[in-house]
């Protein structure tokens, strides 16, 4: 019925003056598009350039670290060469150095430190992201970005003044029960147990799980946010089909947050690789590779810089920069992997 | 036909608690608790040579998690068991994690009792204090202004750069800024201690020829930066993008856009990042330890001779085998934490709100603005109504005109 009434109305008689605003209903279509480009006002191009100066300083910044880094460290480079990612050794005055035992003991504070901070840092997140409610949620969220900010010397302060003596019952006991475990047998040079305290105290196993509670903020609070983003309607869905929490945890939240959760290790190791102050104070050095976690005696990168920069002759500070540089390189390659991974998750793609 | 009930009718039941633990729940929970501290009492004590607090803590918390895995499958199934046993292991990860970072901050600030209540211990530097003296001589007076001095010339150049930056990637965008937020999240991973590397090869060696507060100052500037641009970057994200359209529809200028409606938006948040790069700042020890040297005298020349800070103090304290130098160190220690928790507590204060978001006070200012305004136009209008009158009709009288 209002069919008919619509239609004789278009036919109508009266159609002629009619069909001239049908074609005239899209006048732009003949025309070229309107182009928006105005002159900038003077305030607006003085913003603009000022806004571009502020970010190229900050590219500039950086830039320059790695440039004032590579021309100090070429002069150690030049003269080591390949040798200084294979020498233990690190005397740069007699011409022989290079950060293979440094690197190692990095790398194993580092793990150290992963194994304490991924399980606690992933049951937090979890906690704080499905289980807390309310009050008790706003409150660990605080205090995990508050943890953030505590200085590292204060937990290097810990590590010295408690943990180095309350880390002796715990390392033996380690050492006693899992001892066929190459990495936690403590021996001496002749291979046989050692069971003194003082055997224990400075290791790597202590440094790393002290750096493990300092990273452990940064990786939670990536790992919360990465829960914090999976589908509502995949968690009800979950809980519809009679899933309890853990299994909609299991089912949903563990699937969508996979890519938080390797972004958030990653950039915890990250963190861990480059940890000085309290490395620094926990150690005690050594120069030459050390696989027994639990034994006296590591070594980091950032701590052999802490430690040798102030005797150094001028070669021995461009060995020093060569250091950093390796340091500066690895831990941008780990973060750059790590934030392009976190950056990909918050995409959602994998909820599909 | 379709019956809708009236809503006034239907009865409403009491409201169901679906979060809340019911007994047989808390029971469960203390039950298997007290059963597994007994087990490895038994176990350690009379049963097996086995010694030692960590064993214990371990075997006591592994027969927990077994006991009440049984007593909450008496009630319930394999699926809710998981589920109740999972839920455990998170709050024990969350306990474990919040205890020893508290347990850290607990522990500083307790040792630090031995010199903070000594007056002189804020008033004094050391520099007349040898290691072997008491804590009523010598204080930290040269490491708080040193601190303060170097976080505030950081903060001139971080706020500025770091402000402007972060508009940079949000106002003007394009291939550049894209390129700008890549560098600066990287920069976020630059490992401490090369900030101090880069800032004594390229201002010590080239420029000062020696160590002062200001290269400290700098290698701090070089760790805040990065931190406030992105905290800034993800408040001025959240300003909601119709107030910036409503400016541009009124005619404004991108500049007049940014200075009056987004910058007043996100003056908390900005803040807010701003207090926490500073929180961040004023704890770096490494970079410092490189570049700026250690006193102990008041130092208020930043470009000339060494300048302690508080982090470095604490570190060159803890050095010295002196009892009386370590419970300086930690005084030194628990007066930083105190700060940080300071400046969080101002942070959480002013921040903790989305941009243009009022708090009570901030509405009742607003709206009597607007009651002003509304009354000065209404005053405008019965004062002077010839004059509106006037403009009306103005174009007419010049067409009679012409």
């Amino acid at each position: 019925m209002p069919r008919s009434t619509l239609l004789p109305a278009r036919t109508a008689p009266a159609g002629a003056p009619d069909s001239a605003p049908d074609t005239e209903a899209f006048p732009f279509e003949k025309e070229r598009r309107r182009a928006l480009v105005s002159r900038p006002s003077v305030s607006d191009s003085v913003f603009r350039s000022v806004a571009f100066t502020a970010g190229g300083i900050t590219v500039a910044i950086m830039l320059a670290v790695g440039v004032f880094l590579s021309i100090r460290a070429s002069d150690a480079l030049g003269v080591a060469g390949f040798s200084f990612l294979t020498e233990q050794v690190w005397s740069p005055e007699s011409r022989t150095f290079g950060i293979a035992s440094v690197l190692f003991g990095t790398v194993t504070i580092a793990l150290i430190a992963m194994c304490v901070a991924v399980p606690l840092a992933l049951g937090t997140a979890l906690l704080i992201s499905e289980v807390a409610q309310g009050r008790l949620r706003s409150t660990l969220v605080t205090l995990v970005d508050l943890m953030a900010a505590v200085p590292s010397v204060v937990f290097g302060l810990w590590g010295v003044f408690f943990l180095q003596a309350n880390v002796i019952p715990v390392a033996s006991w380690i050492s006693t029960y899992f001892g066929w475990i190459p990495f936690f047998r403590v021996s001496d040079a002749s291979g046989a147990a050692l069971s003194d305290a003082s055997a224990f105290t400075s290791s790597a196993f202590t440094a790393g799980v002290v750096v493990g509670l300092m990273v452990v903020p940064t990786t939670t609070s990536v790992m919360r946010e990465a829960f914090s983003q999976a589908p509502i309607g995949e968690r009800e869905a979950a809980f519809a089909l009679g899933s309890t929490r853990w299994g909609m945890i299991r089912a949903v939240v563990l699937p969508f947050g996979r890519g938080g959760i390797i972004g958030g290790t990653m950039l915890g190791l990250g963190r861990a690789l480059g940890e000085t102050i309290a490395v620094y104070m926990i150690i005690s050095p050594i120069f030459t590779i050390n696989w027994q976690v639990l034994k006296t005696g590591s070594n980091s990168v950032s701590a052999l810089i802490a430690l040798r920069y102030g005797e150094s002759s001028e070669f021995g500070l461009s060995a020093l920069m060569a250091a950093g540089l390796v340091l500066f390189l690895m831990t941008l390659v780990i973060n750059f992997t790590a934030s392009s991974i976190v950056a990909r998750s918050r995409s959602g793609a994998e909820s599909n | 036909m379709t019956f809708i009930p009236s809503p006034d009718s239907a009865p409403i039941g009491p409201r169901r608690r679906v979060r809340a633990a019911r007994l047989d729940d808390r029971f469960n929970l203390l039950g298997a608790a007290a059963a597994g501290i007994a087990l490895s009492t038994l176990i350690f004590g009379w049963f097996t040579p086995l010694s030692g607090g960590v064993g214990w803590t371990l075997v006591a918390f592994v027969s927990f998690i077994g006991f009440y895995a049984l007593l909450v499958s008496n009630t319930s199934d394999f699926q809710e068991v998981k589920d109740r046993v999972m839920s455990v292991l998170l709050a024990s990860a969350g306990i474990v994690l919040f205890g020893a970072l508290v347990f850290v901050v607990a522990f500083t600030l307790v040792r630090g009792q031995e010199a903070l209540p000594h007056l002189n211990f804020f008033t004094e530097s050391m520099e007349k204090a040898g290691p072997l003296d008491g804590l009523e001589m010598g204080g930290i007076l040269h490491a708080i202004l040193g601190t303060l001095m170097q976080i505030g010339m950081a903060l001139v150049i971080t706020v500025p750069l770091g402000i402007l930056t972060a508009l940079f990637l949000n106002e003007v965008g394009g291939r550049f800024a894209r390129f700008v937020r890549t560098i600066s999240d990287a920069m976020t991973a630059l490992p401490s201690i090369v900030a101090g590397l880069f800032v004594y090869s390229a201002i010590i060696v080239l420029i000062t020829h020696q160590r002062s507060g200001f290269a400290a100052s700098m290698a701090i500037t070089v760790m805040m930066l990065p931190i406030v641009i992105r905290a800034s970057d993800i408040v001025l994200r959240l300003v909601a993008g119709n107030l910036r359209e409503a400016a541009y529809a009124l005619g404004s200028t991108r500049w007049r856009t940014i200075w009056h409606v987004v910058l007043p938006t996100a003056r908390p948040g900005l803040a807010t990042a701003v207090i926490l790069g500073t929180a961040r700042g004023i704890g770096e020890t490494s970079p410092v330890l490189l570049t700026s040297g250690v006193t102990a005298v008041v130092n208020t020349n930043p470009f000339e001779g060494p300048m302690i800070s508080l982090p470095l103090q604490v570190f060159d304290f803890v050095k010295s085998p002196e009892p009386n130098m370590i419970a300086r160190g930690f005084g030194a220690a628990a007066v930083l934490i105190l700060l940080v928790l300071a400046l969080f507590a101002i942070a959480r204060l002013i921040g903790g709100r989305a941009p243009g978001d009022l708090t009570a006070r901030q509405q009742r200012r607003v709206g009597a603005a607007s009651l002003r305004d509304l009354q000065r136009i209404t005053l405008q209008h019965l004062n002077a109504p010839n004059v509106i009158t006037q403009t009306a009709t103005d174009p007419h009288q010049k067409e009679s005109s012409s």
